[in-house]
């Protein structure tokens, strides 16, 4: 059961998007930006990651700046009522970074599962992209992966 | 990079202490002071490796967001691509080889002013914006293992 956010937890979550302040006590400086206590901040991020409204804190690579430059967009057409087992099986993947539903758009775009993958090279983007046509077996009836050619824009708004 | 900044890379994607001073406990399972942590983490964020250290939020905690997709005339990418990158509510926006050529990330205060947003880039471009909203997400996010070569 996630509780809904208030307005101190919605200021957290805005204050601490684009990561903790490199300061030695950094819950103190959100607490100062966000108005409370650093001790409610860390309650309040303590119960957010209970709730699953944050998924993790810790240190996020940039996979692409570590040499991960095949970013691979997979996509799945899957019948609808094969999407939970595929995406079950998908999600269970550790290589696989993130596992979507989304609506396919006919006719032009029957693709309803989304799955990132992130390789050095491009032959074992390739053997990741088949562990998961293997995963998924018989459940896909057609795939594309999409690798992204040139970064366009990835900064601004976040919430 | 070195042995340590390889170990802060990939052994602290999740599980970041709550505690007053969170560095120094890093320090402490590395062998580092607390500023060293602090000047290891910021150097990795200014080369570009570390992307920030802080929270990973769910989608749609706050407001809303959508991946939208749009199949963009090759002579015309430059011109659409700035057009879409204007709009603050667009923070990830990635070429990508398919006749839907760009794909882009767009989040809002509400899910109001996101459709708004797909609706001004349809209009401005004179091109259909598919809408691809997440229905359900399927992975549980714990990192990433970075292979070390």
């Amino acid at each position: 059961m996630t509780t809904p956010l208030d307005p101190i937890d919605r200021a957290i979550v805005v204050a601490t998007q684009d990561g903790l302040p490199l300061v030695d006590k950094p819950y103190h400086e959100v607490a100062r930006q966000v108005g409370t206590s650093a001790e409610d901040v860390m309650n309040r991020m303590e119960r957010m990651l209970h709730e699953g409204v944050i998924r993790r804190i810790g240190v996020v690579p940039n996979h692409y700046a570590l040499g991960y430059k095949f970013n691979g967009m997979t996509v799945w057409d899957v019948a609808d009522q094969d999407i939970a087992e595929a995406g079950r099986r998908v999600g269970e993947l550790e290589f696989v970074s993130h596992c979507y539903h989304r609506p396919r758009h006919l006719p032009d775009w029957p693709y309803s599962l989304f799955a990132m993958i992130h390789a050095k090279e491009k032959a074992d983007a390739d053997a990741l992209v088949q562990r998961v046509a293997d995963a998924l077996g018989p459940l896909s009836r057609g795939h594309l992966v999409l690798f992204s050619s040139r970064i366009l824009k990835k900064t601004g708004l976040r919430l | 990079m070195d042995h340590l900044d390889q170990r802060l890379l990939n052994e602290f994607q999740q599980d970041f202490p709550l505690e007053s001073r969170p560095y120094a406990v890093l320090g402490e399972r590395l062998g580092l002071d607390e500023d060293e942590v602090m000047d290891r983490l910021a150097r990795l964020t200014r080369g570009g490796s570390v992307s920030r250290v802080g929270a990973v939020f769910r989608p749609h905690t706050v407001g809303g967001s959508t991946l939208a997709a749009m199949a963009v005339p090759d002579h015309r990418l430059e011109e659409v691509a700035d057009l879409v990158n204007a709009f603050p509510e667009v923070n990830h926006n990635y070429q990508r080889e398919h006749r839907l050529n760009l794909w882009f990330v767009v989040t809002a205060p509400s899910k109001a002013r996101v459709a708004e947003v797909l609706a001004e880039i349809s209009q401005s471009a004179g091109i259909e914006v598919l809408d691809l909203p997440l229905l359900e997400h399927f992975h549980i996010d714990l990192g990433f293992d970075l292979k070390w070569s």
